[in-house]
């Protein structure tokens, strides 16, 4: 049988029908669909694919179980390195991970081993009502402080082995970006919940509403008896680009904008938090995050511009996320940036003074440079303005916390191999340690803490 | 969920309650704030740690309702529970050192004012207090201001109660007068800190004002509490959740915090005739 050269398509919800709604985009595929999909693996002995996942699961197993018809034993597999992978089925760019070293992919599409995966774990999720089984405790607490991806991967490998993890959350829900920043549409807060419920079944203890560094000092974890401490407290303060105007009201950080519709509900009519919007709304950036930002605005009924300074073929944002924008309708405003942002009597945005860009040599991240066009300024009009542009470490954690060291920037500085910070028995991961970066490589690092934390009280305890 | 232990009304529009939280009351600190939820579709609002009781584990919060979040705050009853309340936030008021202190409370601004007078009165600190309200209706804490002060000047605006005028003239008297402080700490109204920066200004005493600008977490992630200071020429964007919530009032764009502070003030009124509406039909 001649191999399909390309992945089956995912279907979605048609453009112009999601952009007016916040559910799920993409449908999931069918179990034929699913099926034939697994087909195209060519199961491939020395499996180049697992080394590209950052938690190393066993790809071509769990491929084969989905051809077998056995979905419930491909969701074994996953599970047995993924915490997530409802979560991660959605949301890894496995076109830079595993698909990217699939060997299908040589010679055509490689396999849609996200979508795969996601079709698992939606099957397991809708099938399956089996409970995990808790672990015997062993008696040893560990605190784990934030509830984001990279916390959740690491309580869920430390209870699955029967330590007794308290998760410290500083939101009112669990969950971190999955919560507050990725939109519904892309990741439905069901989905998340579920992932929760489970690690809530290994036992794992969710205390929301308690802020380490200010409610609890990780020194009074050590007092409290928590053997080991995990920090994955995320990326903190957002980043303006400190030109004129940006304290205008409509102009927001994409955090602040992200934070208001999906964790606060500001989309709902029974909501009583506040966002105002307007018909004409500008985003700033071009990662995932702007992406996010651009089809929130889009969905509470505006007309939607990206702003980037370099050209398309440099968007950080997945390729994937770019379609849906621009499919919704989403302009791009390429080799563009803001230089000041306009305002009327009452302090609210009124336009956006723009700047063309060019590009010149490469600069240390490896991308071409845009310089600034002078005399090319023009000014559009805008009611509001999203900057996406990264965030920098929080520092309420290094401000309180003896003998942590941290990098100039205010990311915690970990062992590679074991995320040991400086301070014994005290581990990190995540944005807190790398800066902005994506939910799967947080993860990854939570289970490598795990397993090094594990590692050290098993020696301690011996 | 947080038990609200104690409920008293202190004016017509202005609450006192005192929460159950032992782990913010262990830590609070004067010049901190909380941020509460009322129930599960309610916004996250920040209010000022008003005092605190280690022993008993409660954090007392006092509250003038403006919007509906503080409206069906004020519903709750003794008794009942509020769904979120996390603390204490943000950087506690810097009095070390300090020995001659000016205190100016402003409406219910004087709720933040009481522990910072309290704190530096227990701490050896001569404490002058100027407090401000509307009308002889609005005046709250007087007997406490008096406890934590030296010397109380309190003020209202149309001369009801206390001496006629605003806070800033008293203030002038003094200074002009030759009266010398190491620190004013002015917490209240936007407009009535700027104008004690303002008349402060002339005898170069230092200024700190506490800013209650919107936020959402409270943490330091989402940016809309950023505010601009100006130093050296210089305009810096600080965020109050963790660089402040108090800073120094010479560098505070005061200008720019008021039109920010007024961003959804359409949305509010809408929302708290929707509330007003709905406790009206109970």
């Amino acid at each position: 049988m001649a191999i399909e050269p390309k992945k089956h398509a995912m279907p979605s919800q048609e453009p112009i029908i999601r952009e007016k709604n916040f559910k799920e985009v993409a449908l999931g595929y069918t179990a034929e669909i699913a099926r034939e999909e697994a087909n195209r693996c060519l199961n491939c002995k020395n499996k180049p694919c697992v080394s590209g996942c950052p938690v190393n699961i066993d790809i071509p197993d769990f491929i084969a179980q989905i051809k077998k018809g056995d979905y419930e034993a491909a969701y074994g597999v996953i599970s047995d390195s993924s915490s997530l992978p409802a979560v991660c089925g959605r949301v890894c760019p496995q076109e830079s991970q595993c698909e990217k070293h699939c060997t299908l992919g040589i010679k055509f599409e490689p396999v849609a081993i996200g979508r795969l995966e996601r079709f698992v774990a939606d099957w397991h999720n809708e099938h399956s009502n089996a409970l995990p089984k808790r672990a015997e405790s062993n008696g040893l607490k560990v605190a784990v402080i934030g509830s984001g991806p990279a916390g959740l991967a690491c309580a869920g490998d430390l209870a699955k082995k029967g330590y007794q993890v308290t998760i410290f959350e500083a939101l009112h829900s669990a969950g971190g970006v999955l919560v507050y920043g990725i939109p519904e549409f892309r990741l439905p807060k069901s989905i998340v919940a579920k992932e929760i419920d489970t690690l809530k079944a290994l036992g794992v203890d969710i205390e929301t509403d308690v802020v380490i560094g200010k409610t609890l000092t990780i020194d009074e974890l050590f007092e409290d008896e928590y053997e080991a401490v995990f920090v994955g407290s995320g990326a903190g303060l957002p980043k303006f680009m400190g030109i004129k105007g940006e304290s205008l009201n409509g102009v927001y950080s994409a955090n602040e904008f992200l934070t208001r519709i999906n964790l606060m509900k500001a989309y709902k009519p029974d909501s009583h938090t506040p966002i105002r919007c307007g018909r004409k709304v500008f985003v700033v950036g071009g990662g995932n995050v702007a992406m996010d930002a651009a089809r929130c605005a889009r969905r509470l009924g505006a007309d939607v511009s990206i702003i980037y300074r370099r050209t398309e073929k440099e968007l950080p944002a997945r390729k994937e996320e770019i379609e849906h924008a621009k499919e919704e309708g989403i302009e791009f405003m390429f080799l563009t940036s803001p230089v000041e942002i306009l305002g009327d009597e009452n302090g609210n945005v009124s336009g956006i003074i723009c700047r063309e860009m060019a590009l010149s040599e490469p600069d240390e991240s490896g991308r071409a440079r845009p310089i600034p066009l002078y005399d090319s300024d023009y000014t559009i009009a805008a009611d509001c303005v999203i900057m996406a542009l990264g965030t920098s470490p929080n520092p309420l954690i290094r401000n309180t916390t003896e003998g942590l060291e941290t990098k100039k920037w205010g990311g915690i500085i970990v062992n590679d191999e074991t995320g040991l910070t400086s301070r014994e028995g005290v581990y990190a991961g995540g944005d807190a340690v790398t800066g902005s970066a994506t939910v799967i490589l947080a993860m990854g690092a939570g289970k490598q803490a795990a397993a090094a934390i594990d590692e050290y009280l098993t020696e301690k305890h011996s | 969920m947080y038990r609200i232990v104690r409920k008293k009304k202190l004016t017509a529009a202005v609450t006192q309650m005192e929460i159950e939280a032992p782990l913010v009351a262990k830590k609070a600190q004067p010049g901190q704030f909380i941020i509460l939820r009322v129930d599960e579709n309610g916004e996250r609002i920040p209010l000022t740690v008003a005092g605190y009781n280690r022993e008993e584990g409660t954090v007392r919060i006092i509250f003038q309702v403006v919007g509906s979040t503080t409206e069906m705050l004020d519903e709750k009853k003794e008794g009942e529970f509020i769904q979120d309340f996390v603390g204490p936030l943000g950087v506690a008021t810097d009095i070390k050192g300090l020995k001659k202190v000016c205190v100016i409370g402003g409406g219910v601004g004087c709720a933040i004012a009481l522990p910072v007078a309290r704190e530096l009165s227990a701490a050896g600190a001569e404490v002058t207090s100027i407090i401000g309200f509307r009308n002889r209706e609005n005046v709250i804490l007087e007997d406490e201001f008096i406890k934590s002060s030296k010397k109380l000047v309190l003020m209202t605006d149309d001369g009801s109660y206390g001496r006629h005028g605003n806070v800033t003239a008293p203030l002038k008297e003094m200074l002009e007068k030759g009266e010398e402080f190491d620190q004013i700490i002015a917490i209240g109204p936007l407009i009535m800190m700027k104008f004690v920066v303002a008349a402060a200004k002339p005898f170069g005493v230092p200024v700190t004002v506490s800013m209650n600008p919107i936020m959402i977490d409270g943490t330091g992630m989402c940016g809309g509490c950023r505010l601009t200071l100006v130093r050296d020429g210089k305009r810096i964007t600080k965020f109050a959740c963790v660089d402040g919530p108090d800073f120094n009032g010479y560098e505070v764009d005061f200008d720019e915090a008021m039109l920010r502070s007024r961003s959804y003030r359409g949305f509010e009124e809408k929302e708290r005739e929707k509330t007003c509406r709905l406790f009206n039909i109970h």
